[in-house]
């Protein structure tokens, strides 16, 4: 099997103006999801026992999630109602008392964000289009085509025919990864003051953390 | 009047304002004004009761310039509050930290003053208690001194641990 590609997606005109930096890598991956394997599980419990209450504290001075945060703030969400994913994985931890493991895809997305701050979804790549990348939604849109409708001027990741997710994280139903799935396509966001080592490190995390659960 | 302020539409404006370079300076005061909160969010802690909430305006999308401008005011308004806030906070607790200094220097003068982590700033519940030596007889000698408490009291209270219940009901 030949290894993932990293590939960027296109960003709308309107949008690239407003925020130069921000952009969107690809990589498409031949997994599946299921229950995580025990060396996965392993890594989600060192990962949490990494977190304490002053890491949390700090979190927000750090270099990629402070500028997530920003970002946040800067498209008109209170990232302290609506946390980032960093941010919201590391107040879970400290919630529960540990990161439960879900599933492989989930458990992949959650270490590959906490390990690089760079907030990392997964789409069916059987069901999205050949190009994706960032636009804002124009009138009477819906997520995922059939689903919610969306309020215009809205950031979205989408392909050639609908939105597919939105920005905060929300994936529509119809794209989303399922338990038939079998090719998927990690998209991780960059925003300015991110490195693009640290996207690509999310990427591969992610995929990597798949591919151990065949 | 109100015809000679009528704009004749022959002289009306041909171009369209550019937005960018005023939304792009406002994107930067947001940025710089985020960082600033979050500076004052790491200080505060672990003191409680400092408000950084700054609504949402219904994001992720693409703000309008007068939102941007809204957004930037409503930030600038509470990192200057939170600054006055802990400013005013810190100087109590610097003024509960001489007190400290005095109860342990002079106890007699400062009779059943209680001052806890939380007036200084600091986490935890150890707190300095000015309490008579012996209890009455210390009272009514004046014999005072301070009590440094050991710290938060243990989970399990101080009895004994309760006896786990068996599937038999028994002890």
């Amino acid at each position: 099997m030949a290894a993932p590609e990293l590939e960027r997606g296109w960003v709308a005109f309107d949008l690239a103006q407003e925020f130069p930096s921000l952009a969107l890598w690809l990589m498409r991956v031949q997994a599946r999801s299921g229950r995580s394997p025990e060396p996965v599980r392993r890594r989600l419990r060192r990962l949490s026992d990494r977190i304490t209450g002053g890491h949390v504290i700090h979190m927000r001075q750090d270099a990629v999630p402070w500028a997530y945060r920003v970002f946040w703030r800067q498209v008109g969400i209170d990232p302290d109602t609506d946390r980032t994913p960093v941010e919201q994985i590391a107040l879970d931890r400290l919630k529960w008392g540990g990161i439960r493991s879900r599933n492989l895809l989930d458990d992949a997305l959650v270490i590959a964000t906490f390990e690089t701050g760079v907030p990392v979804i997964a789409l069916d790549a059987d069901k999205v289009g050949k190009a994706l990348g960032l636009r804002l939604t124009g009138d009477d849109e819906r997520l995922g085509g059939t689903g919610r409708s969306l309020s215009s001027r809205q950031i979205v990741v989408a392909d050639e025919d609908c939105c597919l997710a939105v920005l905060s994280g929300e994936v529509s139903e119809d794209h989303g990864v399922r338990s038939a799935t079998r090719s998927m396509v990690l998209c991780a966001l960059q925003v300015k003051g991110v490195p693009e080592i640290s996207v690509e490190e999310a990427l591969w995390t992610a995929s990597d953390t798949l591919s151990v659960g065949g | 009047m109100p015809d000679v302020l009528e704009r004749d539409p022959r002289f009306a404006p041909r171009t369209l304002l550019d937005e960018r370079p005023g939304r792009r300076t406002l994107l930067d005061q947001i940025e710089r004004l985020e960082g600033e909160l979050s500076s004052l969010f790491v200080s505060t802690w672990p003191r409680k009761g400092f408000d950084f909430s700054v609504p949402s305006r219904g994001g992720p999308r693409m703000l309008l310039l007068s939102e941007l401008e809204a957004l930037r005011d409503d930030l600038a308004e509470r990192v200057d509050h939170a600054r006055r806030s802990l400013s005013d906070r810190t100087y109590v607790e610097e003024r509960h930290r001489a007190r400290i200094e005095e109860m342990l220097l002079e106890p007699e003068r400062h009779k059943w003053v209680r001052i806890g982590n939380d007036d200084i700033g600091e986490p935890g519940c150890k707190h300095w208690h000015v309490r008579p030596r012996w209890g009455l007889l210390g009272y009514l000698m004046n014999w005072w001194r301070v009590r440094i408490s050991s710290g938060c009291p243990l989970v399990r209270g101080r009895g004994p641990w309760p006896r786990p219940v068996t599937a038999s009901g028994r002890a």
